[in-house]
């Protein structure tokens, strides 16, 4: 079994692709309509034939309760890794992109965690010699 | 307002507050991976909460929504009633 794809429900799938793509640097992957919205995944240019992302509409309206509350404590739905936490905080800060929290160093761990702006908190992760 | 010295009598709490000292506007989740990770403390995000009710009331902290999160400062200033009540000894 392998982990093709990751869900993560977005407010608005236009607002989202342009989120993933222009700020967090992914790369276009399915693009299909299906009636009102769009069969819409990306993927990591560092993995291009790894797990996609589909930017999956929130309209459900167990969703919105689920993430206000989440969302309000901080909680991310989900993480990236990436090879140098301090160093994609400050390109995204610089990007006007929000952080709930700022770099945290923890031991081997170093974490942060962003706002995509279509509902959603994002970790970023960095593990020393990984 | 509640009792800052109930509200000091607890591990946990002390640590938060040590926690919070590092750096304002701390969001529930922040302060729970800090407890985990440099006090050893397990506690669950609902214990963790209470014990942020508690020093809220002693007005050791501060929440404030912002947007959608909800953030948590340190506010010493309730601890000045401690030196105020047993003055500290001039120091030679």
């Amino acid at each position: 079994m392998k982990i093709t794809l990751l869900s993560i429900f977005v407010d608005n799938q236009d607002a989202a692709l342009a989120f993933y793509i222009e700020k967090l640097g992914f790369l276009p992957a399915a693009d299909v309509p299906m009636g009102e919205h769009r069969w819409l995944t990306v993927v990591s240019p560092e993995a291009p034939d790894g797990t996609q992302i589909v930017l999956e509409p929130s309209d459900h309206p167990a969703v919105k309760p689920f993430r206000d509350a989440i969302v309000a404590d901080g909680i991310p739905f989900t993480s990236f890794g990436v090879t140098d936490v301090q160093a994609e905080y400050d390109r995204l800060l610089a990007m006007g992109v929000t952080f709930t929290q700022a770099p945290l160093v923890q031991g081997p761990v170093t974490t942060a965690v962003l706002d995509d702006t279509v509902g959603n908190l994002i970790q970023i992760a960095a593990m020393a010699g990984a | 307002m509640g009792d800052v010295f109930k509200a000091l009598a607890d591990e946990t709490r002390r640590a938060i507050l040590d926690e919070l000292a590092e750096r304002d506007d701390q969001t529930l989740f922040e302060i729970c991976s800090r407890l985990a990770m440099n006090h050893g403390l397990g506690s669950t995000r609902q214990a963790v909460s209470q014990h942020l009710d508690v020093l809220e009331e002693a007005g050791l902290i501060h929440s404030e929504r912002r947007g959608r999160y909800k953030f948590h400062t340190l506010d010493t200033s309730p601890l000045a009633q401690i030196a105020e009540r047993w003055h500290p000894k001039d120091s030679p």
